[in-house]
């Protein structure tokens, strides 16, 4: 969506003709609060049930209606989901962006149009395909004023025409989408066959791509992260949700909302075993979630990176006085305001210590919807085994955008509400010290108020074993100094990372969230391109785990790849290795606020392996002439 | 000649079997002479004379001279002394957890009109069922004595410097807000601030003391409003308050002008008597209008100064089941695999 560089065209290249099956990517270009979101959803739906492998992300404006939004739909029969930077067919409905959208596409992509925009005379090595939305719409809706709502479901019926998608898979998926409305299905049902009807009767097919229906994607669900994640921390038991609304994470506390009302209301009294508080800003939203911690309740919260930087006291009133929280941070761009529509993984460090003073945090880095699911479950029980604040790390592209996911299984280990003071183990340890380490794993046992146990006093201030203030030094230190033995024993309970060892490998590569699909299609394309083998770690928690510096060891080189400006994940784990391991450590790094793509990486590995990277427009993946290679 | 034996004498206990020694805390660091001492003093009184569950009580503070103070009251109760201007949020939550617990929170002028002042406001619109008690000696006492926002226009510092802001009258605020029971009182006044320490323990709502205490250290000085001599020179109680727990069974018949009957939520009422101003705390204009009018002649209009009973407060809007919320089984909190399927379904 740049401002496009290719001002240079070459005379009129023919169009390539050879089918592309199940490899494409789709982006349609509309503006927000139009009802494309419907249109683009039973879109992808179509093609997920046709059994290809599917990814859909939608770029928005910080806006509520009015502004340019491009919602990218990939298809992929080898499982590559990741943004792709090249647009194949690009679906042309915002006059506003329309120049651009088209100026910015590379040599022999294809172009669905609203007819009057004229697009066909900016270029001449495109495939256009001019529609004429306001007239079909006229024909199949009478009602002047609903026409907007199913406009745009025409280009649907048009590329369900174009690219050979199943009519009745789209059927089904439009059912889905609007289920409840008949009128609404009927209404759209219609805009379908219009466009499919004059697509089938006026466009001349002139490119090769097509979906074909495959078997790759059998027992998958299609969901967007938030949900996932709301979902996991309902079946993790929690009972005290605060919040305050931020975008990305909004509709990760809303959906979770919608969950409790319904799941978690006590058939006999109609009650809800849950409260829900949106609190006046995210300082308040932390804050209960630790006075419910602190009480003995399952709490947290969620927000994104401004959110974070407000709740860096409670953070560090949490870690010091050892209250549990689950804090999920569904990063966005910063920093400050910053891009709230577009994402990062620019909260690695401000999370990982924060607040003043010698703090540190866990943190969980789900890669899928489905560790959004499994990792929020855990969080909950990481948070009170460890007495601790724990941030699950997720990023608006997984958040907020739909991805393929297996079915989500039942919990199978009971709740670990962690170390909670009994009459037993009152018994065993003889007298109760709230902060007493007795059993040297730098973990205390924690009474509640209410539970008929000694009581204790919470504070930020310094504090001896028997939780009283103290500013004896030997007292802080021998405190703090437990807390970094917590921080240790934690290592060996966070979830293991996700490690593959090729032992034809000559360099490692490291990652962790999103960036994992771009990986695993780079990595193929270093294969393909270059005869490179890689070995590849997928850090899934803080603290890291001691096979991290076992695979650096095993390597030379090993690329760190992350999306932030500042290495930021880079840089923690140099924290953790010897001098002989940090110099081993490089860098790639993605920070526009669009999704990480694997060509960036692939581009960036090869040029600091030393190869020579032509930069060429075409998506192609050829082979780089080996240069110097090697160092 | 009738001797008593010393070892005969029966000790003093309430209705739950404690006696009051058991009801204090540690020893105190404030200064002596603070006013906050004394209000620690009343509160061990007042939850000893109520027959509070010591046990059941979480004292929640922020930070400040007042803030240390539940060290110093109810030893044997769960004590949370948190961040600067932010303990309303963690008292939320915590009863949130537990809406069993009985919550005392104890902040400073300070505390909640300069950093706190934004949780205060939605503490008192939520009517949380808290008492919060502000220890107002119009000074930071523990960072060595700056104005706070509740420092009166014109009054002085011990070096000299005129505060020229008007004040925050956090009673007023709280009336405004829509807290259900506000009161005022003075550190020095045992009999008043115990009797509305046990009203407000009676009450299910959100009960906002705020109780001037000179610090005798960096405010209690000529010049100072809310030292102890001019405090004790402009003080202007509104009512006689006589509070009658319902469990003592004893009722009072008060003649002069018209009795008014308040009923508390536990059952129990509340009787003002009226002096010759004719003072209603049901009626919020009244007490928007006493508050200014005082404040005006430089008094504190001390007393019950406004009371809702009836509203219902922050956690019964809530619904939540009667059991503790931190306490629920795993079977009532994981919803069974048959809820996960049907999600699971959903998303096909």
């Amino acid at each position: 969506m740049a401002p496009s560089e290719i001002a240079h065209q070459d005379p009129p290249v023919a169009t390539p003709t050879k089918r592309i099956v199940n490899d494409f990517s789709i982006q349609i270009a509309t503006v927000n609060g139009s009802g494309s979101q419907t249109a683009n959803l039973v879109l992808l739906r179509s093609i997920f049930g046709m059994g290809v492998p599917v990814s859909g992300k939608n770029m928005f404006p910080s806006n509520i209606a009015g502004l340019p939004t491009w919602f990218t739909i990939r298809a992929n029969k080898d499982g590559y989901i990741a943004r792709k930077a090249g647009i194949d067919l690009l679906v042309a409905m915002n006059a506003e962006t329309a120049r651009e959208d088209v100026l910015s596409l590379d040599s022999g992509a294809s172009v669905v149009y609203d007819q009057p925009l004229k697009l066909d005379t900016l270029r001449n090595d495109l495939v256009f395909y001019p529609v004429p939305f306001d007239e079909l719409v006229a024909g199949i809706c009478k009602d002047a004023k609903l026409r907007r709502l199913v406009r745009n479901m025409i280009y649907d019926g048009v590329l369900a025409n174009l690219l050979d998608i199943n009519r009745s898979q789209m059927e089904k998926a439009l059912s889905k989408q609007l289920g409840a409305k008949p009128k609404a299905v009927e209404l759209n049902k219609g805009a379908l066959d219009a466009g499919f009807k004059f697509a089938d009767e006026n466009l001349e097919k002139r490119d090769g791509m097509t979906i074909e229906q495959m078997d790759a994607v059998s027992g998958l669900v299609l969901v967007e992260g938030n949900t996932a994640a709301a979902l996991g921390a309902m079946m993790a038991g929690v009972t005290v949700v605060t919040w305050y609304p931020i975008t990305p994470s909004s509709s990760l506390c809303e959906t979770l909302i919608e969950y409790l009302k319904k799941y978690r209301i006590d058939k006999e009294t109609g009650k809800a075993t849950f409260a829900v508080v949106q609190a006046e800003d995210e300082i308040a939203a932390l804050g209960m979630a630790i006075g419910a911690g602190w009480a003995g309740a399952r709490s947290m919260t969620s927000t994104s990176g401004p959110g974070i930087s407000l709740m860096g006291e409670f953070a560090g009133l949490g870690y010091y006085a050892e209250v549990p929280a689950v804090i999920f941070d569904v990063q966005r761009v910063g920093p400050s305001t910053g891009l709230p529509t577009r994402t990062a993984q620019g909260d690695v460090l401000t999370t990982a210590f924060l607040s003043h003073g010698d703090t540190r945090h866990l943190m969980l880095f789900p890669a899928s919807v489905g560790e959004c699911y499994s990792m929020a479950i855990e969080a909950f029980d990481l948070a009170e085994r460890f007495q601790t604040p724990i941030f699950v790390m997720s990023d608006l592209d997984l958040g907020m955008n739909t991805w393929m996911s297996k079915a989500f299984e039942y919990p199978d280990k009971p709740l670990d509400r962690g170390k909670v003071l009994t009459k037993e183990t009152l018994e065993r340890i003889g007298k109760f010290g709230r902060y007493r380490d007795v059993d040297g794993d730098g973990i205390t046992y924690r009474s509640r108020p209410g539970d008929g146990m000694p009581a204790s006093f919470c504070r930020g201030s310094g504090h001896n074993e028997w939780a009283q203030y103290s500013e004896r030094p030997e007292d802080y230190e021998k405190n703090i100094d437990r807390l970094a033995r917590k921080f240790e024993t934690a290592r060996n309970w966070m979830p293991a990372p996700v490690v593959e060892i090729n032992r034809k490998a000559s360099i490692g590569v490291i990652a962790f969230g999103t960036t994992h699909w771009a990986i695993v299609e780079c990595r193929d394309q270093l294969l393909a391109e270059a005869d490179m083998q890689t070995s590849y770690y997928r850090v899934c928690s803080y603290p890291f785990r001691a096979a991290l510096a076992s695979f650096i060891e095993r390597y030379e080189r090993v690329y760190v790849v992350e999306q932030n400006r500042d290495a930021q994940m880079l840089s923690l784990i140099k924290l953790d290795m010897p001098v002989e391991l940090m110099r081993r450590l490089r860098s790639v790094l993605h920070y526009s606020g669009l999704p990480i793509d694997a060509r960036t990486i692939t581009d960036s590995i090869l040029l600091q392996e030393g190869y020579r990277v032509e930069k060429t427009g075409a998506e192609v993946p050829r082979k780089r002439s080996a240069g110097v290679g090697g160092e | 000649m009738a001797t008593v034996t010393p070892s005969e004498s029966r000790k003093k206990v309430n209705r739950i079997g404690l006696e009051s020694k058991e009801y204090r805390g540690g020893k105190t660091t404030l200064c002596a002479g603070c006013g906050h001492n004394a209000i620690s003093e009343r509160i061990i009184g007042a939850c000893y004379e109520m027959g509070v569950d010591p046990t059941m009580v979480v004292k929640l503070s922020g930070i400040g001279c007042s803030s240390k103070s539940p060290a110093y009251f109810l030893g044997e109760s769960h004590g949370f002394n948190t961040v600067h201007g932010r303990m309303p949020s963690v008292g939320t939550g915590a009863l949130l957890a537990n809406q069993k617990l009985i919550a005392l929170g104890v902040s400073g002028d300070g505390d909640t009109g300069a950093i706190g002042v934004g949780q205060f406001v939605h503490l008192m619109r939520r009517n949380l069922p808290i008492i919060y008690i502000i220890e107002d000696n119009g000074c930071y006492g523990l960072t060595k004595g700056q104005f706070s926002p509740t420092a009166d226009l014109g009054s002085t510092k011990k070096t000299g410097v005129v505060n020229d802001l008007p004040p925050i009258d956090t009673c007023a605020l709280a009336v405004e807000l829509g807290a259900t029971f506000v009161a005022r009182s003075f550190s020095g006044d045992k009999k008043q601030l115990l009797a509305i320490l046990k009203a407000a323990l009676s009450h299910r709502g959100t009960a906002m003391i705020d109780v001037l205490s000179p610090c005798v250290t960096f405010n209690d000085h000529e010049g100072s409003t809310k030292s102890y001599s001019y405090a004790k020179d402009h003080d202007d109680p509104l009512e006689d308050i006589s509070f009658v727990p319902f469990f003592e069974d004893i009722s009072v018949d008060y003649e002069a002008g018209t009795t008014q009957a308040v009923s508390m939520h536990d059952g129990s009422t509340l009787y003002l008597t009226k002096l010759e101003e004719d003072y209603d705390p049901l009626d919020k204009l009244q007490a928007l209008r006493v508050l200014t009018e005082t404040r005006r002649r430089g008094e504190f209009a001390t007393g019950l100064i406004y009371v809702e009973p009836d509203r219902d407060d922050f956690l019964t809007m809530l619904n939540i089941v009667d059991e503790p919320l931190a306490d629920l089984s795993e079977d009532r909190v994981r919803p069974p695999k048959a809820a996960l399927d049907e999600i699971v379904e959903s998303l096909r």
